[in-house]
């Protein structure tokens, strides 16, 4: 991330000068030169970028970080909630694994993107060579990076708390890669649609409410019948419940989950595409 | 180089509900040269310059830029403009110095940006983050933004609002440097001095039309040489002043103490307002026959009254 100066050739761009970036007032420092940088150096650079405002965001990573590891360690060594047969380590890590994703897919991207849009920050990038669909994909690589950041930092602690997961790890990335596509999708569709602070206010609110009713922390069978049948459709208890199947029970691949989490997902996404507004 | 026009909009028509911003404007823009949109608030400058950016697409009429249609080749024509927009951009937790770098790192041959950082004196901002830089710094960075990929043309959206003297000289000398390395470049401003200073040529607009295009010198040639000014006491009695002259005269009292006589100003116009002068006990200081400067061109196109 320090090389600044072109290196690459074959730009279909016009180079009508020598293009040795010369000392200040050296004539022909600004002669034109114009072309885009390659893709994947554009993506790959977007990606670093989105990734290092996230990590330098306190606020950001209490939400990624610092709350799910909390839950994870307060709740599997105090028995505050009633967590059902087993150790409490085995039922609250997938769902805290659940939050992870929730928390950097949907929440920190959500508040994240509508103040890069309310600040001007998706038109400037609007007016360079990233195209759209690029700063998109550099920004789900950048949410990638980090939710691989935060299951490997939630692995090692609930290890250490004695947790023992089962299961087949294709299906858990499997459930991790749809729940995160399912919480972009609607992340992106209220940063594109509402205004900056309604996104702010809206977006932890609907964390702490999936927090508390997406099968995270309290399994869903606390709730009444019809109640705990609604919360089941919620993405966040998908994931939770689909990877509680998969490490704690074993389950090869829980089909009714990640079903639920892809109409989520293609809701989302199509939802956002079509009605995000990038000022 | 030549003289091609790098921008061409035609009777270019934008509306915003019921208000229309941009009302059938035509404007031209030749290859590296400086073009000034200047307009009072409102007059549409922003939205003509962002529909040339792509931004905004027109209701009516055309826009090419270097031969593109902004909106449907936008991926043609966005890695050879550069925009500064009037305001934001900017991550507000990125350093000044790391947005600069990433936005040259998505061009193939950007400037060398220690270079641009020195020019622009963003060196003591280098590691401060965008929302703790002043509103100067933050101005110059979104200019240094808009040039590090070294394009064709550039857009600048009042590049100059709010700088102290310092930060406008050192814009302006940024401009200056452009064009005589063949950057085109279209600013907007409603600082006339920044206008006659920089520009080749100059669009005023108003109500979303151009009322007057052409360099400054020939936007200022109009009645040029039909302008006596002179100061005396505050309120001189105009209108006796006007009986004194020809018909086609003019006289204002332009500020306390300022006036003006417009019409065809000769030797015998000189003799009768100084005669004028002396009959009423006025002594006329700094009495000049001068040239418009643009402000008096943009005032007397725009109207005297505040906007919004």
């Amino acid at each position: 991330m320090t090389s600044t100066t072109g290196g690459t050739s074959g730009t279909s761009g016009t180079s009508n000068s020598p293009g040795t970036p010369g000392t200040p007032g050296t004539p022909g420092t600004y002669s034109p030169r114009p072309g885009a940088a390659p893709l994947p150096r554009m993506i790959r650079a977007q990606a670093v970028l989105e990734t290092k405002m996230l990590l330098r965001n306190g606020e950001q990573l209490l939400l990624t970080v610092v709350i799910p590891t909390l839950l994870l360690v307060l709740f599997s060594a105090v028995d505050v909630v009633d967590t059902g047969e087993g150790k409490a380590v085995d039922f609250l890590t997938p769902g805290v694994l659940a939050l992870a994703v929730l928390s950097t897919a949907f929440t920190g991207q959500a508040i994240a993107t509508g103040f890069e849009r309310r600040y001007g920050v998706l038109k400037r990038l609007g007016a360079s060579p990233l195209p759209r669909w690029a700063l998109m994909a550099a920004k789900t690589l950048s949410v990638l990076v980090t939710e691989v950041l935060q299951v490997l930092l939630l692995t090692v602690i609930a290890l250490a708390l004695g947790w023992s997961p089962h299961g087949n790890p294709l299906a858990v990335l499997l459930l991790l890669v749809l729940g995160t596509a399912a919480f972009s999708g609607l992340g992106l569709l209220m940063a594109g649609t509402l205004k900056a602070e309604a996104t702010l206010a809206a977006a932890n609110l609907v964390f702490l409410l999936l927090l508390v009713g997406g099968g995270v922390i309290v399994p869903l069978d606390k709730f009444p019948g019809g109640v705990e049948a609604a919360l089941a459709l919620l993405p966040v208890s998908a994931l939770s419940d689909g990877l509680r199947d998969v490490l704690r029970d074993g389950a090869a691949m829980p089909w009714g989950d990640l079903g639920i989490l892809a109409v989520w997902a293609v809701l989302g996404l199509g939802a956002a595409a079509r009605f995000f507004r990038w000022e | 180089m030549g003289n091609e026009s790098v921008v061409q909009v035609r009777g270019l028509v934008k509306r915003y509900g019921a208000k229309t911003a941009v009302d059938g404007l035509d404007l031209d823009v030749r290859a590296g040269t400086v073009t000034a949109v200047l307009g009072p608030n409102g007059a549409g400058k922003t939205t003509t310059v962002e529909t040339c950016e792509g931004y905004r697409t027109p209701d009516a009429g055309t826009v090419r830029v270097l031969g593109l249609d902004p909106v449907a080749q936008a991926a043609a024509l966005r890695p050879r403009i550069g925009v500064m927009l009037q305001s934001g951009g900017v991550y507000s937790g990125a350093r000044a110095e790391e947005m600069l770098r990433h936005v040259a790192t998505l061009h193939a041959h950007p400037l060398d940006v220690d270079a641009l950082v020195e020019r622009l004196g963003l060196g003591s901002c280098g590691r401060t983050t965008y929302r703790r830089l002043s509103g100067g710094q933050q101005q110059r960075l979104a200019l240094a933004l808009a040039v590090v990929g070294r394009p064709e043309l550039v857009f600048l959206d009042e590049p100059t609002a709010g700088l102290d003297p310092q930060a406008r000289h050192a814009t302006w000398g940024l401009v200056r440097d452009l064009r005589a390395d063949g950057v085109g470049v279209v600013l907007t401003t409603h600082a006339m001095d920044e206008a006659e200073e920089l520009a080749d040529d100059v669009a005023i607009i108003d109500a979303g039309k151009v009322v007057a295009q052409g360099s400054p010198e020939e936007l200022c040639r109009g009645g040029a040489e039909n302008t006596l000014r002179f100061t005396g006491r505050p309120g001189l009695d105009v209108g006796s002043l006007l009986k004194a002259l020809p018909p086609d005269s003019a006289a204002a009292e332009v500020t306390p103490g300022a006036y003006r006589v417009s019409g065809t100003v000769d030797p015998q116009l000189l003799a009768t307002v100084t005669s004028w002068c002396a009959q009423h006990g006025v002594m006329p200081d700094r009495i000049s026959v001068e040239r418009h400067t643009l402000e008096d061109v943009f005032l007397e196109l725009t109207g005297k009254e505040l906007r919004s």
